[in-house]
């Protein structure tokens, strides 16, 4: 049945999206982390989306494959009284584009609604065949 | 009179049934729109329901999910009026989906297939009421 496969595309396609605004949110509150777990600064993580067939039928869904870490430079910042300062008194900060993260989050809320609508659109399709002949 | 009620059915049951796959891949297409390099698919719809009435008694297949199933025949059989949608504008990741018109096409899609939910009823209960002598 394939308005059901609906379903499964939308709902990977929400499930890929989330991940999305978790890693921005991750980047977000980690824009100014100077030291973290490794005892580097943190680097800015991004996700790589692929379209990966559901069913046996012709839809796609999105998968997650991978979470890449930014290869931007990290931002330096001149801040000798920093116990982290190079010789030089420079902090290597996070390579966090904080406008970019923003846009980012605001496009993949963006297609989480989208997704939504679109299943809520199947679930009264669905309700509706439920009913023929009533 | 039974096969011309088959027969009318057999017309709106088509319709679903593409209407119903058509949705499917119009939610593919707005699942998709982040992914890299996907190209977004639609179906030629009325080459494929010309198509399929054109083949009665190919209606909706059911899934075999044993061996031991009977087959119940019916072909999706559309495959071949599956084609990638034109771009209006190119954007520098390779994906193809632009989300106006996937929205529309889904919601113009919807409320076709409601259209046919509505003539499959009107054409039951006409029927119902053919039988029963309108009482």
């Amino acid at each position: 049945m394939s308005m059901f496969d609906v379903f499964n595309i939308a709902g990977s396609a929400l499930n890929a999206q989330s991940l999305r605004l978790n890693t921005t949110a991750s980047n977000l509150a980690n824009a100014d982390s100077v030291v973290g777990e490794d005892g580097q600064p943190y680097r800015a993580k991004q996700v790589v989306f692929e379209a990966v067939p559901v069913g046996k039928s012709e839809g796609r869904g999105v998968r997650v494959t991978q979470v890449v870490e930014s290869a931007a430079p990290m931002r330096l910042v001149y801040d000798p009284a920093n116990p982290a300062a190079n010789g030089e008194g420079y902090v290597e900060m996070p390579n966090v584009n904080v406008v970019e993260e923003m846009v980012n989050m605001i496009s993949a809320s963006r297609s989480y609604q989208n997704n939504v609508e679109v299943m809520n659109t199947a679930k009264t399709l669905l309700q509706r065949t439920l009913t023929i002949g009533q | 009179m039974k096969a011309r009620l088959e027969e009318a059915l057999q017309f709106h049951q088509s319709a679903l049934n593409l209407q119903a796959r058509r949705q499917e891949m119009l939610a593919s297409n707005i699942a998709n729109a982040d992914t890299p390099n996907y190209k977004a698919r639609d179906i030629d719809f009325r080459s494929a329901l010309a198509a399929q009435l054109g083949r009665p008694g190919e209606g909706m297949a059911l899934a075999q999910t044993s061996a031991g199933h009977l087959p119940t025949g019916g072909a999706q059989g559309f495959e071949g009026y599956v084609g990638y949608r034109q771009e209006l504008q190119s954007s520098a990741d390779g994906n193809t989906v632009n989300m106006d018109v996937e929205r529309a096409a889904f919601a113009e899609n919807a409320l076709h297939y409601e259209a046919s939910l509505t003539f499959i009823n009107g054409l039951l209960s006409g029927m119902r009421t053919a039988i029963t002598g309108g009482q």
